[in-house]
């Protein structure tokens, strides 16, 4: 545990690397959400930019293919100022035989100050991390099975916007819990950040081992789970991380898990829908509640470019002007 | 040459020996004990005064990666790692390039052990051909270029019929079969036990049944069969319970256990340590319990290295892309000597389960000091502390978790057939 508090914080205890919630602490969280909460009036203004990274060069090293993680980190570099190099690893490099340390060196020497990462293993990011020259900064874009905790944060950030606290939430999320890296980070976030009743629900084939491990509670019917939760995330059926029998259909996975209306009804009236997206329509959730009233899907989606303005911006050790010390809500 | 080792603490539990003696060495073999034979005198005298002198130790397990893999080792650098670690007899799997599945490999590999001259080097052939699975090798040819037993490496034969006639083949000739029990689908590729850490980790998990279904398996086939078989690195408690149960009932089975699976467990991954990754994978503390309790009980016959010395690029990647395996022989014995600290077993069994215990195994006359025996001997010093690092590591492979570790125990010499091969 201090081993990966002292890889991610500096002395001082601020951010260097962000690649996993866990070994973070509360109040990191809650900056992370107050320095977003600053910079989203800056994607409504005419100038979309401010000078806080300029002069940086921020390399978004894509191992697997992303639109949406990947955008939201360009234009959030860009409303930063910085100078930003996407780099589609697949198509590249370590296609040609070069290894994961030989690319970071390579790109060591063309001065980078930050790389977002995205990798199809497990513990990349850490990797990097730990090899990357001191003045780097690493951001996990997404690691394996194991954690994408900017997403988690934009769901913490919208999760706020929408219920102002998260004492006395109950929130659920459900789906391929087993092999979801945003659904780890999110179950470590919302624990940090005091939600008290977090519900996994999922056939046994998609819970992951030792759930209990995680401090959350295991649902196998739907609606039993549902009861008077205050925000239902669902999450997409990866269905490309599939190992195994783990589903018989996508048929008989709508029936039993599939979000509809009917079933909304269980939860609190407020209630909230999530989705990491992108969504597979009429497998994990029916259009009328992905288009309706409850759903934040694309609120999300914008809440994505502020909330990784902030953690960016605080990795390289700045802040917007009217969040300086002291004047923090 | 005549060699005299005086004073010091002789520990041989094949012969029941654990006391005070002096052992006389006479043209590479062990003429007496106690008393000097008449007339002998001594060409060179060992003071092991506060020391410990028994049996080179028997290593059931331990990769050399020659021929094919002389970046990550060779026989010559292994084998001299192995002299420093006390070991004087290795027993190697056949997953070589090209593979020990013909009686050529096999001689190879000895006739570049005896050149080397540092320690013996006792195959394993191929149980199938190519390591495939589909046919079975020729196991008695094998036998005559001296494997000690066949083995399918770390590849599970999926075909159990094919499984079940290599056992039958195999008893024909008295081969012991030696197996490495995963399931290969339960396994699905996975990199961890399944379990909390690698729940959190998100990294894929071998399940504890991947290992208990393919013990059950063999064990349906020895029952069957009545072939000789040796479990090699039991990881888990079921798996070592079945195997504890099939003994009581008279199965001829045996199996062994590796150093770091009884000092590690799946929490020493946090932080994704590829210097952990290994296979078996580490499972529980429960696990590790069960495992020290088995080698305490005598139901784990021995203790192996499962050496796999590997080049420093192998272990610089995310976990899941790392090449399993730890450099072992240099801490085979301090990581052993550390139970009898810990008091989970006597030091006179710790010797056991190095030297006899998995000489019996092999079936090969090694792991004790009977006179007339080749005088393959390990003296060391139990005392000693001393901590592992880069510049002292023999072995090609640096890939320990242990560096920095405190060790207590080191060996202060090794003979192989009279002959001193290491000294500190």
């Amino acid at each position: 545990m201090k081993k990966r508090n002292r890889l991610q914080l500096d002395e001082q205890g601020r951010l260097k690397h962000f690649l996993t919630i866990e070994g973070l602490n509360r109040q990191l969280l809650i900056d992370i959400l107050d320095t977003a909460e600053s910079l989203t009036s800056i994607s409504e203004q005419s100038i979309k930019k401010v000078p806080l990274l300029r002069g940086k060069t921020i390399v978004n090293l894509f191992f697997e293919a992303s639109t949406r993680t990947r955008t939201t980190f360009e234009l959030a570099a860009k409303r930063l100022s910085a100078d930003v190099l996407n780099i589609n690893i697949q198509a590249s490099a370590t296609a040609k035989g070069e290894t994961l340390l030989d690319t970071l060196r390579n790109l060591e020497a063309m001065h980078c100050d930050m790389f977002v990462v995205r990798h199809a293993d497990s513990g990349a990011a850490h990797f990097i991390a730990q090899h990357a020259a001191p003045h780097i900064s690493v951001i996990n874009a997404g690691d394996g099975q194991h954690a994408h905790p900017t997403q988690a944060m934009l769901d913490m950030f919208t999760i706020r916007r929408e219920k102002g606290e998260f004492h006395r939430l109950t929130v659920a999320i459900v789906g391929d819990i087993r092999h979801s890296r945003v659904a780890r980070s999110q179950i470590h976030a919302l624990s940090m950040l005091g939600v008290e009743d977090i519900r996994i629900i999922a056939p046994k084939t998609l819970i992951p081992t030792e759930p209990d491990a995680f401090g959350v509670h295991v649902f196998h019917d739907l609606r039993e789970g549902l009861r008077d939760v205050d925000v239902v995330i669902m999450l997409r059926l990866q269905k490309e991380r599939m190992r195994g029998a783990s589903l018989p259909s996508e048929h008989e996975y709508f029936q039993r898990y599939g979000l509809t209306e009917a079933k909304l009804e269980l939860a609190k009236p407020d209630v909230t829908v999530m989705h990491p997206g992108p969504i597979n329509r009429g497998v994990e959730i029916d259009s009328e509640v992905a288009d309706g009233p409850r759903s934040v899907i694309l609120q999300q989606v914008s809440h994505g470019i502020a909330v990784r303005m902030a953690i960016m911006a605080m990795a390289m050790q700045q802040r917007p002007p009217e969040t300086a010390e002291g004047e923090r809500r | 040459m005549k060699i005299a080792i005086k004073n010091g603490h002789v520990i041989d539990p094949a012969n029941g020996i654990d006391a005070q003696q002096d052992l006389f060495i006479a043209e590479g073999k062990v003429v007496a004990l106690g008393q000097p034979p008449t007339g002998f005198s001594a060409d060179e005298t060992i003071d092991a005064r506060q020391q410990i002198v028994c049996p080179g130790f028997v290593d059931l397990r331990a990769h050399l990666r020659e021929p094919g893999e002389e970046h990550k080792g060779t026989i010559a650098s292994e084998t001299r790692a192995a002299a420093r670690g006390g070991i004087t007899t290795l027993c190697c799997p056949p997953n070589t390039h090209p593979i020990i599945d013909t009686p050529a490999v096999a001689e190879l590999v000895q006739r570049h052990a005896e050149t080397a001259g540092h320690a013996r080097v006792a195959p394993l052939g191929a149980l199938t051909q190519k390591l495939e699975g589909s046919a079975i090798t020729e196991m008695h040819a094998l036998k005559m270029a001296g494997c000690v037993g066949m083995s399918n490496a770390m590849q599970p034969v999926g075909n159990t019929l094919v499984l079940r006639r290599a056992m039958e083949y195999a008893a024909t000739y008295n081969i012991t079969v030696f197996i490495h029990a995963e399931d290969a689908a339960l396994a699905n590729n996975g990199c961890v036990h399944e379990g909390a850490v690698g729940s959190r980790l998100g990294l894929l998990g071998i399940p504890t049944a991947a290992e208990t279904v393919a013990v059950a398996a063999t064990l349906a086939l020895v029952e069957e069969t009545g072939a000789q078989v040796h479990f090699s690195m039991v990881s888990s408690q079921r798996a070592l319970q079945k195997i504890s149960r099939a003994r009581y009932d008279g199965l001829p089975v045996s199996c062994d256990v590796s150093a770091h699976h009884l000092h590690l467990t799946e929490i020493d991954l946090l932080g994704f340590n590829s210097l952990c990754h290994v296979r078996p994978p580490l499972r529980t503390q429960r696990d590790m319990e069960g495992l020290r309790k088995g080698v305490a009980d005598g139901q784990i016959a021995a203790i192996c290295s499962d050496h796999q010395p590997h080049e420093a690029d192998a272990k610089l990647a995310p976990f899941g892309a790392t090449e399993p395996g730890i450099s072992a022989l240099e801490t085979l014995l301090p990581l052993s000597l550390r139970l009898v600290d810990h008091g989970i077993f006597s030091m006179t069994q710790m010797v056991s389960s190095l030297t006899h215990q998995p000489a019996t195994i092999l079936g090969i006359k090694a792991g004790r000091l009977s006179i007339g025996d080749l005088a393959d001997i390990c003296i060391f010093d139990p005392e000693r502390y001393w901590t592992l690092d880069h510049h002292s590591m023999v072995s090609r492979g640096h890939n320990t978790p242990f560096f920095n570790w405190e060790m207590k125990g080191e060996v202060t010499r090794t003979l192989l057939g009279g002959k001193t091969v290491y000294e500190r």
